[in-house]
């Protein structure tokens, strides 16, 4: 019965796409996070996702979603001169974490949008087959 | 007799085993709208239906030319049936879902679904309501 496949689909990408929502949430708590001692801020997080093919032969159609890894933002953390802070360097700087908020809240809003999608489409196959299941009763 | 009444559900059932077909690959699609590299696939349903009732040949389907070989399941469909979608917009990481035609493509699906199976309940009803006798219900 193909359609049950629908709930392993739209669940492989509402799990990836509730783990993008954990990265995205990280980073923005982390957005203010100073250098600890050994001078390395929190870098940004982003998942990676690819297609992960579920079934064979006549259900090959079914194509999921799985994240593959989890990379770091590589570019340098954001630099602001305040001597006073306790974790200013020598030249009186402070490194702070490369997260650039309004990157990380169009990704919140993206993986917000795409759950909802996917739900919907569970929510709709589930009332299908209820109906199918029915079939033939008055 | 019994043929009569049995293939206007043997045509429905069809249709009705497509649709799920058509459902699936369309979550497929809506699941994998933030995949880079993925391209949207469907299936024409009006072509599949004709295959699968047998009306036209499948395309690269199995044939049976000598004694001894095994015909193909009715219906059987592999690959060959599903075509890669056209891109509306190009996207820089290579998508191919366009969620406003997935989305309105799904709710059409699912309609057409509901309508499938109405029909096949108005058959059965059809075939019930004949074999009562007349002073029953």
């Amino acid at each position: 019965m193909s359609m049950f496949q629908i709930f392993n689909v739209a669940g492989s990408a509402v799990s990836a796409q509730s783990q993008r929502l954990n990265v995205v949430a990280s980073n923005l708590a982390n957005a203010d996070t100073v250098a600890g001692p050994d001078g390395q801020a929190y870098k940004a997080r982003q998942v990676v996702f690819q297609t992960a093919l579920m079934g064979a032969g006549n259900d090959s159609g079914n194509a999921g979603v799985r994240v593959t890894n989890i990379t770091e933002d590589s570019t340098p953390g954001r630099r602001v001169h305040d001597p006073k802070h306790p974790q200013a360097d020598a030249e009186g700087y402070v490194t702070y974490s490369n997260v650039n908020p309004v990157e990380e809240m169009v990704n919140m809003i993206s993986a917000s949008r795409s759950y909802q999608n996917n739900i919907e489409v569970m929510s709709t196959a589930k009332s299908l087959l209820l109906k199918t299941l029915q079939l033939g009763q008055s | 007799m019994l043929n009569r009444l049995t293939d206007a559900l043997n045509f429905q059932t069809q249709a009705l085993t497509l649709r799920a077909e058509r459902q699936r690959l369309l979550a497929s699609n809506i699941a994998n709208a933030d995949t880079p590299g993925y391209q949207a696939r469907d299936i024409n349903f009006a072509k599949a239906l004709r295959e699968a009732t047998g009306e036209i040949a499948t395309n690269g389907a199995l044939q049976t030319t000598q004694r001894g070989h095994i015909a193909p399941a009715a219906g059987a469909r592999g690959e060959s049936g599903k075509d890669y979608a056209l891109q509306s917009q190009t996207s820089l990481d290579s998508n191919g879902v366009d969620m406003d035609r997935e989305r309105a493509s799904f709710a059409d699906n699912s309609v057409k679904y509901e309508a499938t199976l109405r029909f096949i309940n108005g058959s059965v009803r059809t075939a019930l309501d004949a074999m009562k006798s007349h002073n029953q219900g």
